[in-house]
């Protein structure tokens, strides 16, 4: 269920490659654990972040937390529709609930992070 | 449930986190003569003889002096009726209940109050109410740096010093800078105050554009009654306003209980600090009332929380409601222009002294005495005047400067008499 051909972090949020930029968002784990989501803050694009970086906010009827910049780079672009719609991140975290795009990232920092297999392995170890 | 104390095991524990060799240690910075010299308490009394000492120690207060003291805090009249009504036992409690399903009428008095604030500032949000006007200066100032991610805030020379050294307290720890001057590059905030501490009123509305060219907030401490007649800090362009709340009905007292006020703009109410209370429907679709945007606060964002602000002054909250609400918009006016009116006399008497202010005022004006203001002020203290704040003590003026406030309350006479008297004791 966690897809493929994403990267993860230990904070639950997924990084993919689309064309030259990278979109983050956070994983189907998170948004489950979150609940309802009923706001998110995004960052403004052009805005430079370095790897784990608090770049955005959420908040749901129980919680709120940061999603923070799985790598470094630059905010290429933000999904406006969570401003009317957070609850595409409950709805589609993979897809439609899609936080930010970064520009200028090395590609080598991906490696870093954890894979489709070793994040759910790691998931394991994040009992409720 | 049982009482139990910090064993000594924990106390070592946490005398060797923080580096202290003993209690003793711990409490070095407290100079001795501060310190308790005997625990040994007399044997209790009988509430009659308590009552009585008491009695015999409040008559050394003075309240009859005439009041010319401002300074943020001011001698305005208070209707029978705020007090009155705050007494009701719904909504004298000691803590603010903040559930809604017992809570509705609390609720419902803390959302009108921040209807009314909003009408005053001319600014989209408020919160239920922070401590004090100076921590409401604080707050506003990590408040914008929260908005902007910058870590420089700029103090206009108009901010009252008190909040300055209140802002600088708060702040000695947190890694920010503070400037002095308005030039918003690069900063989170620039602080003014209007009218400024000396009383002079200024249109801040083209520091405002100034400030949104740079990416920085106008962060405006006002005072209440003034809004009765001069330009609001959102119609100049203000993001965030904030005020001590002491003249919408709150009495005089040394050290309060006061009252912070802070409205905002929409674009900004997820980084206000303090409790907000909103509308909603319940499940029958009646309206009710809830605290809202608690993400924002301690019990849910922890460590980030936007502050450690979280409660209110819900009483002294509720007291400038139904003041302001006995007021109304015209009373609120009228209240302004007399103590303008009256200020404008008072100038008009005070002749012998030169005016320091570079501009118009509102109720307040500082003036330079021919000798030292401290020695005048003690002169009329017993000729049963407040005669004003000496501003050398607080480091904003020259020892000849006073800073003299007039309210409504003020008549004619005591007006003539003021004036007279503060001429003979500070020209012969």
């Amino acid at each position: 269920m966690n897809p493929s051909e994403l990267r993860y972090t230990e904070d639950h949020e997924w990084i993919g490659r689309e064309g030259d930029v990278y979109v983050v968002g956070i994983t189907d784990f998170a948004q489950d654990q979150l609940g309802d989501i009923t706001f998110i803050e995004l960052p403004a694009v052009g805005r430079a972040v370095k790897k784990h970086e608090e770049t955005a906010a959420v908040e749901s009827v129980k919680a709120a937390g940061d999603v923070y910049a799985p790598v470094a780079g630059t905010v290429t672009a933000v999904n406006e529709a969570l401003e009317r719609e957070p609850e595409l991140v409950n709805q589609d975290p993979f897809g439609k609930g899609w936080f930010f795009k970064l520009g200028d990232v090395d590609a080598a920092q991906l490696e870093e992070l954890m894979d489709a297999a070793a994040y759910t392995k790691f998931l394991e170890t994040c009992g409720d | 449930m049982s009482w139990i104390p910090a064993t000594e095991t924990e106390r070592r524990s946490m005398l060797d986190t923080v580096g202290a060799a003993s209690l003793e240690d711990l409490f070095a910075s407290i100079p001795a003569a501060l310190r308790m010299q005997s625990w040994d308490v007399p044997p209790g009394r009988s509430e009659m003889a308590v009552s009585e000492y008491l009695g015999r120690l409040s008559v050394k207060n003075d309240v009859c002096s005439v009041n010319f003291l401002g300074g943020g805090y001011y001698d305005h009249f208070i209707p029978a009726a705020v007090d009155a009504l705050i007494s009701r036992s719904e909504f004298y409690t000691a803590y603010t209940p903040y559930q809604p399903e017992c809570s509705q009428g609390t609720l419902q008095a803390i959302y009108e109050y921040q209807t009314a604030l909003c009408r005053l500032t001319d600014l989209e949000f408020a919160n239920a109410s922070l401590y004090d006007g100076g921590t409401a200066v604080f707050e506003a100032a990590t408040m914008s740096m929260r908005v902007t991610r910058r870590e420089k805030v700029v103090v206009h020379e108009s901010l009252n010093p008190v909040y300055r050294k209140m802002l600088e307290t708060h702040a000695a720890n947190l890694g920010v800078e503070i400037v002095s001057g308005e030039n918003p590059e690069g900063a989170a905030c620039v602080i003014v105050q209007n009218p400024s501490f000396l009383g002079t009123v200024r249109d801040f509305t083209n520091l405002a554009a100034q400030c949104h060219a740079a990416g920085a907030l106008l962060v405006v401490s006002f005072y209440p009654v003034s809004l009765g007649m001069i330009k609001t800090p959102g119609a100049m362009g203000a993001d965030i306003a904030v005020a001590e709340g002491q003249s919408l009905g709150q009495p005089l007292g040394f050290g309060g209980p006061y009252l912070g006020i802070m409205t905002t703009r929409k674009e900004c109410v997820r980084k206000m600090p303090g409790r907000i209370v909103g509308q909603t429907v319940d499940a029958e679709g009646r309206r009710g009332f809830v605290l809202t945007l608690q993400a924002r606060e301690q019990h849910i964002r922890r460590e980030k929380a936007m502050s450690n602000i979280c409660s209110n002054q819900a009483l002294c909250a509720l007291r400038a409601l139904v003041h302001l609400s006995l007021l109304g918009k015209a009373g609120l006016q009228e209240v302004a222009t007399a103590c303008h009116s009256k200020a404008e006399y008072l100038k008009k008497k005070l002749g012998f002294a030169q005016i320091v202010n570079d501009g118009p005022t509102f109720n307040e004006f500082a003036v330079r005495l021919p000798k030292k203001a401290g020695e005048a002020a003690a002169k009329l203290l017993a000729k049963g005047f407040l005669a004003g704040l000496p501003l050398a003590s607080v480091g904003a003026g020259q020892d000849n400067d006073l800073l003299i406030a007039v309210t409504e309350k003020r008549t004619r006479e005591e007006l003539d008499a003021f004036a007279a008297a503060l001429e003979e004791a500070s020209c012969n």
